[in-house]
C-alpha cells in the first residue's frame, strides 16, 4: 500500500521539512503519494511533485483549507487513510496540530516525533526529553507517524510527479482562522540553518540579543534562544529551542549565556558541533559543548564577531 | 460554564531520570512526582476564568493509579471545585486517556475542556487534539491567550512562525502553552480547605472504555551520550577550532 505524506504549506510554497517527511515516507515503502490541501494551491502542489521519490501529488482545492484548520483538514485525510498504509507528517506546529485529530478520528495511535524507522511497524521516538529513548511498535491497520525532520535527510528536487486533484470536504464551521503575528525575519528559518546562534537568560535584556544578532547575520545564522529567555519576554516564542519548543540539529550551535537545562538541550544536542560562552565554568552546557569558553559574553561575542569571516 | 482540566501525575520535572536496567522503561519507584507543568497552567487558567466570572465550576479530572488523588487535590488546592479520578493500575495512552475524558465530558457536559499541550513524560502532544476529536469539537491547541466572547473563543495559538490568532465555536477543547500563565503556588489554608473538596474516583468499565495499549513498547534505552568538549581559552582559538578542527566556519 501507499503511504500518504501530509505537506504543510501556505499554498504558494511548501514547508522546507516536507522533504524530510518524504524522506522518512521512502523508508516505508516505494509508493509516496503527497496530500497538499488548500486554496489556490496549485505552486505548493507543483513544488510537492518535485520532489524526488513522490510518485503522486493529491491537490484538494477548498476555501475550508486556506488557512490549514484540523477541524476541516483532519476529515480530508481520514477519508483518504483507507488507502494507505502510513500517514506521515513533520513534528512541527501544523502536524502536531492535526495529526493527533486524525489518528482519533481513525480510532488509531498515533507515533509522535519519530527519529528513526525500525521498520513498517516500529518506530524509535524520545521520551523524557530525549532522556530515554523508546521503541515502539503499532499495530493498527493505518499507522500515524510524525516524524522530527532534523533526523531524515531531506529529498532532493527535480522530480515530476502527476498532480491529481481531488474535491474538498468543505467546512465543518467548528473554528475560523482570525489572523497572524508572525516574525519577520532574514535570517534563516531556525530549524533549516546550517548555523545557529541561541541566547539564554545571561543576555540580561531583548535589547542586549543585539550582539547575537551582529553575529548570527556575520555567519549568516538563525537565531533561537532558550525558553527562559523567551520566558523572560527577551524574544519571541518561535525562537525558543527545546523540549516544548524547536530541536535543531545545525552544523554549528553557538550556545550564549544559556545554563544547558535538560529542556533546552533536549532541542539542540544532535547539533554535530556545538559552542558554550558562559561565565559559569561549572553551566551544564559545556558537558555538551565540543568547544567551551568560560567569560563574559559582552566581550566574548562582539570579538567572535569581528573574527569570523563573512558568509 | 463548567470547565474540565486534566492534570497528569509524572516524574517531577527537576529528576534527572533513569532508564531501566532491564531496558523496559523508566524508574519510577521511590521517584519525586508532581504534577505536569502544563497541566498546571491549564488549572491556572481555568481558575482565572472563575475569577472573571466566565466559569462556575472546575473539575479536575486525572487517569491512572489511586496515587493519581495527589495530583487531582493539588489542582483543588490550586482552587479547583472537585475532582474526578478513573483509576486503573493499567498503562494508559493517549488515546485510551482522550477515551475517558470523553466519557467524563459527555456525563458533566463541561463548556470547556482545558489540558497542557503534552506530558513531560511521554511527550506525545495528543490527547488534547483527539478528545476535541471524539467530541467532534473545535480545538485551539499551543494556547497563548484566550478570550471568551458570545458563545466562542479566540485563541492566540505559538506556531511555529510566531502567533495565530484562531476563533473557535464552544464547546472547545484547548491545550496550553508555556506562555499562557504562571500558575500560582496553593496557600497553607487552600491545602486544608483543598482535604474536604470531593473527589469521584470511577473505573475504565464502568465508562465503557478499552484503555488496552495500542502502542507495545519494545524497548526503552539510555540515549547516545554526547562527550564533553574542551575549553578553549581566546576567542582566537575558538575560531582556529572552529575552521580548522571542526570546519563548520
Amino acid at each position: 500500500m501507499a503511504i500518504l505524506v501530509v505537506a504543510a504549506h501556505d499554498n504558494k510554497a511548501i514547508r522546507a521539512n516536507v522533504a524530510n517527511a518524504v524522506a522518512a515516507a521512502t523508508k516505508l515503502g516505494s509508493d509516496v503519494h503527497v496530500l497538499v490541501a488548500g486554496k489556490d494551491c496549485g505552486e505548493a502542489a507543483k513544488a510537492a511533485a518535485a520532489l524526488q521519490g513522490v510518485t503522486k501529488v493529491l491537490q484538494a482545492e477548498d476555501a475550508a483549507y486556506a488557512a490549514w484548520l484540523a477541524e476541516d483538514v483532519a476529515p480530508l485525510v481520514v477519508k483518504l487513510a483507507p488507502n494507505y498504509s502510513h500517514i506521515v507528517m513533520a513534528a512541527d506546529s501544523v502536524g502536531k496540530n492535526l495529526a493527533p485529530r486524525v489518528s482519533a478520528l481513525l480510532d488509531v495511535a498515533q507515533v509522535s516525533e519519530a527519529i528513526q524507522i525500525v521498520s513498517a511497524d516500529t518506530f524509535v521516538r524520545p521520551i523524557y526529553a530525549g532522556n530515554a529513548m523508546a521503541t515502539v511498535q503499532t499495530a493498527d491497520k493505518v499507522k500515524v507517524v510524525t516524524i522530527r525532520p532534523t533526523n531524515f535527510k531531506a529529498v532532493g528536487g527535480g522530480g515530476s510527479a502527476p498532480i491529481e486533484q481531488i474535491g474538498g470536504e468543505g467546512s465543518k464551521g467548528l473554528s475560523s482562522y482570525v489572523g497572524a503575528e508572525l516574525s519577520k525575519s532574514e535570517r534563516p528559518e531556525l530549524t533549516s540553518a546550517k548555523i545557529v546562534v541561541s541566547g539564554g537568560r545571561g543576555m540580561g535584556s531583548g535589547d542586549n540579543f543585539k550582539i547575537l544578532e551582529a553575529l548570527a547575520d556575520k555567519l549568516g545564522a538563525g537565531l533561537g534562544a532558550s525558553r527562559a529567555a523567551v520566558d523572560a519576554g527577551y524574544v519571541p516564542n518561535d525562537y525558543q529551542v527545546g523540549q516544548t519548543g524547536k530541536v535543531v540539529a545545525p552544523d554549528l550551535y553557538i550556545a550564549v549565556g544559556i545554563s544547558g537545562a535538560i529542556q533546552h538541550l533536549a532541542g539542540m544536542k544532535d547539533s554535530k558541533t556545538i559552542v558554550a560562552i558562559n561565565k559559569d565554568e561549572e553551566a551544564p552546557i559545556f558537558q555538551v559543548a565540543d568547544y567551551g569558553i568560560v567569560g563574559d559574553l559582552f566581550q566574548i561575542v562582539p570579538e567572535l564577531t569581528a573574527a569570523v569571516d563573512k558568509k | 460554564m463548567k470547565v474540565l482540566v486534566a492534570v497528569k501525575r509524572v516524574i517531577d520535572y527537576n529528576v534527572k531520570i533513569r532508564v531501566k536496567a532491564d531496558n523496559t522503561g523508566v524508574e519510577t519507584a521511590n521517584v519525586k512526582m508532581s504534577m505536569n507543568p502544563f497541566d498546571e497552567i491549564a488549572v491556572e487558567e481555568a481558575i482565572r476564568m472563575k475569577e472573571k466570572g466566565a466559569a462556575t465550576e472546575i473539575i479536575a479530572f486525572s487517569a491512572g493509579p489511586a496515587q493519581c488523588q495527589e495530583t487531582i487535590r493539588t489542582a483543588l488546592a490550586m482552587g479547583a471545585d472537585r475532582g474526578v479520578l478513573v483509576q486503573t493500575d493499567a498503562e494508559l495512552q493517549p488515546l485510551a486517556v482522550a477515551k475517558l475524558l470523553k466519557a467524563v465530558v459527555d456525563k458533566e457536559q463541561p463548556g470547556l475542556v482545558i489540558v497542557g499541550k503534552q506530558a513531560i513524560d511521554d511527550d506525545s502532544n495528543q490527547t488534547g487534539q483527539m478528545l476535541a476529536a471524539l467530541l467532534g469539537w473545535s480545538q485551539g491547541t499551543f494556547a497563548n491567550k484566550l478570550n471568551i466572547a458570545d458563545g466562542s473563543i479566540e485563541v492566540k495559538r505559538e506556531v511555529d512562525g510566531g502567533l495565530e490568532n484562531v476563533k473557535l465555536k464552544m464547546p472547545a477543547v484547548i491545550t496550553t502553552d508555556l506562555r499562557l500563565n504562571e500558575p500560582r503556588y496553593a496557600s497553607l489554608p487552600n491545602i486544608m480547605k483543598a482535604k474536604k473538596k470531593p473527589i469521584e474516583t470511577l473505573a475504565p468499565d464502568a465508562l465503557g472504555v478499552d484503555v488496552a495499549p495500542r502502542l507495545k513498547v519494545l524497548k526503552v534505552e539510555e540515549p547516545p551520550k554526547r562527550k564533553a568538549g574542551i575549553k578553549v581559552k581566546t576567542v582566537a582559538e575558538l575560531v582556529d577550532k572552529l575552521k580548522n578542527e571542526a570546519g563548520v566556519i
